[in-house]
């Protein structure tokens, strides 16, 4: 029985959603973690909401790429202690399809898991309701780039035992560029400015990783698999 | 005419070749380093807005120059071995990356004790310091990888792929930075145009340059040496170069 590429996609993401689901603690940990870590600012720092206001788009980017990091760890993991990555990368379907539709499923269950609850950690943060469609644009363009460069660390650490810290080395430098536009746009919504130019931005990068990201990615799993 | 290119695969040819390159870069960066150090800080006039603090910059540029200089040989090293399975590219970019982190250790150093008398702080976040911050995490990132793997070949081949992607991103960060700065910081703080150098000034800052240049080639050409006798130490002629 032969499968076309789109075909296989479309098995690997509904296999991975289906796992995902079928473990309903995991998915919902690194959102409780957003939102402790969200949490913790204010408690840090001062109950003024003006303060806040101020501090909210840049709080709410750092705990979202910390909160994606966490997730990621486990991208490429499970499948490749029992060996079902390997069987993945001989099926015949090329390798590139397969890390696609597992980053993309991926980012189905982290990326926009957070931006869809993110309208409440704004609203604590006193960040204004007309603002949402801004930040959780930002957040979803931002979000997919992050599990991009993220797949690219997951793949180069998937055959390592203490893994976690090394790929938050490896991808938080390469996010930075993500973090300075999504506080951005963010951060210019609010003072009701223009937010075009920082989504540009973002949406550019979202782009370039999308499209070169697949070919690292697999070539990282080709060096840590073989 | 690819005779050249086919005998960089050879561990023996490259030590070699480095063991006698090194003292000829030593001495010529000696010669650039020291006439840099005694026209740049005993002859050139003082600046008129800076006055003497300025001197610095003989230290704190080129180091930033060879910083991303360093950077980018490593890279460039890291596809020649990706590409052509030239295992002396690996031996290249793993001798070069420590030198390249404290060029920029060194740039960020300078550039901070430089930002005391002028900005009255040791850290302002200057768009050219915070980039150099970041080049300094993507090179602990290489590193790590590298000897985070128990087998070195896998990880001499990650740490290539990721110096590989730290590259494409090298420009992309450098320019967000500075577009997050131009945001965020307005007026603050007086940065420096760039003004045009005297001539005075800026020959031994070249020199300086090239002196640093001469000595990165020597440090790599040592440090690679060093490299390839430990990736070698089973071969027969390691142990026949160390007796004789």
């Amino acid at each position: 029985m032969s499968v076309g590429p789109c075909e296989a996609f479309a098995l690997v993401v509904r296999r991975e959603l289906r796992l995902s689901f079928r473990r309903p603690d995991q998915l919902l940990q690194p959102l409780v973690f957003f939102l402790i870590v969200t949490t913790l600012f204010p408690l840090g720092l001062s109950l003024q909401l003006s303060l806040l206001r101020d501090m909210a788009p840049g709080v709410l980017w750092v705990a979202a790429l910390l909160s994606s990091l966490l997730s990621l760890d486990s991208l490429f993991k499970s499948d490749a202690d029992d060996g079902t990555l390997e069987q993945l990368a001989l099926c015949g379907q090329g390798l590139t399809v397969i890390v696609v539709a597992k980053t993309f499923a991926h980012w189905l269950v982290s990326g926009l898991a957070l931006v869809l609850v993110s309208p409440v950690v704004g609203t604590a943060l006193g960040i204004p309701g007309s603002v949402f469609a801004t930040m959780m644009l930002s957040l979803g363009l931002g979000t997919l780039t992050l599990s991009w460069l993220g797949a690219i660390g997951a793949g180069l650490t998937v055959g390592l035992k203490r893994g976690n810290v090394l790929l938050s080395l490896i991808v938080l430098p390469l996010a930075m560029p993500l973090l300075i536009f999504g506080a951005a746009a963010t951060d210019r919504a609010i003072s009701g400015v223009s937010a075009a130019g920082a989504l540009y931005f973002l949406a550019a990068l979202c782009v370039f990783t999308c499209t070169l990201a697949p070919f690292a990615a697999t070539a990282a799993l080709h060096i840590t698999l073989e | 005419m690819w005779t050249w290119f086919y005998k960089l695969a050879s561990p023996p040819y490259v030590y070699g070749t480095a063991a006698a390159l090194a003292p000829w870069f030593l001495g010529l960066a000696a010669i650039a380093i020291g006439y840099g150090l005694v026209d740049g800080l005993v002859f050139a006039p003082p600046d008129y807005q800076q006055g003497d603090a300025f001197r610095i910059i003989y230290v704190h540029v080129p180091s930033a120059w060879l910083s991303l200089f360093a950077y980018v040989g490593m890279a460039v090293a890291a596809a020649i071995a990706l590409i052509w399975r030239i295992k002396m590219g690996h031996a290249v970019a793993a001798a070069s990356a420590p030198v390249g982190a404290s060029f920029t250790l060194l740039a960020l150093v300078t550039g901070s004790l430089w930002g005391r008398p002028m900005w009255g702080t040791f850290w302002a976040w200057d768009p050219r310091l915070t980039s150099e911050l970041i080049l300094l995490f993507l090179y602990v990132g290489v590193m790590s990888l590298r000897s985070a793997f128990e087998d070195p070949a896998r990880g001499d081949r990650a740490a290539a792929l990721l110096a590989l992607v730290g590259l494409v991103n090298v420009p992309i960060i450098h320019f967000s930075v500075v577009w997050w700065n131009s945001l965020h910081q307005g007026a603050t703080v007086a940065r420096f145009g760039k003004p045009t150098m005297a001539p005075s000034m800026l020959w031994p800052l070249l020199s300086m340059a090239l002196g640093f240049m001469l000595f990165y080639g020597a440090v790599l050409c040592m440090r690679l040496q060093g490299e390839i006798l430990n990736r070698e130490r089973q071969a027969r002629w390691v142990a026949e170069a160390i007796k004789s």
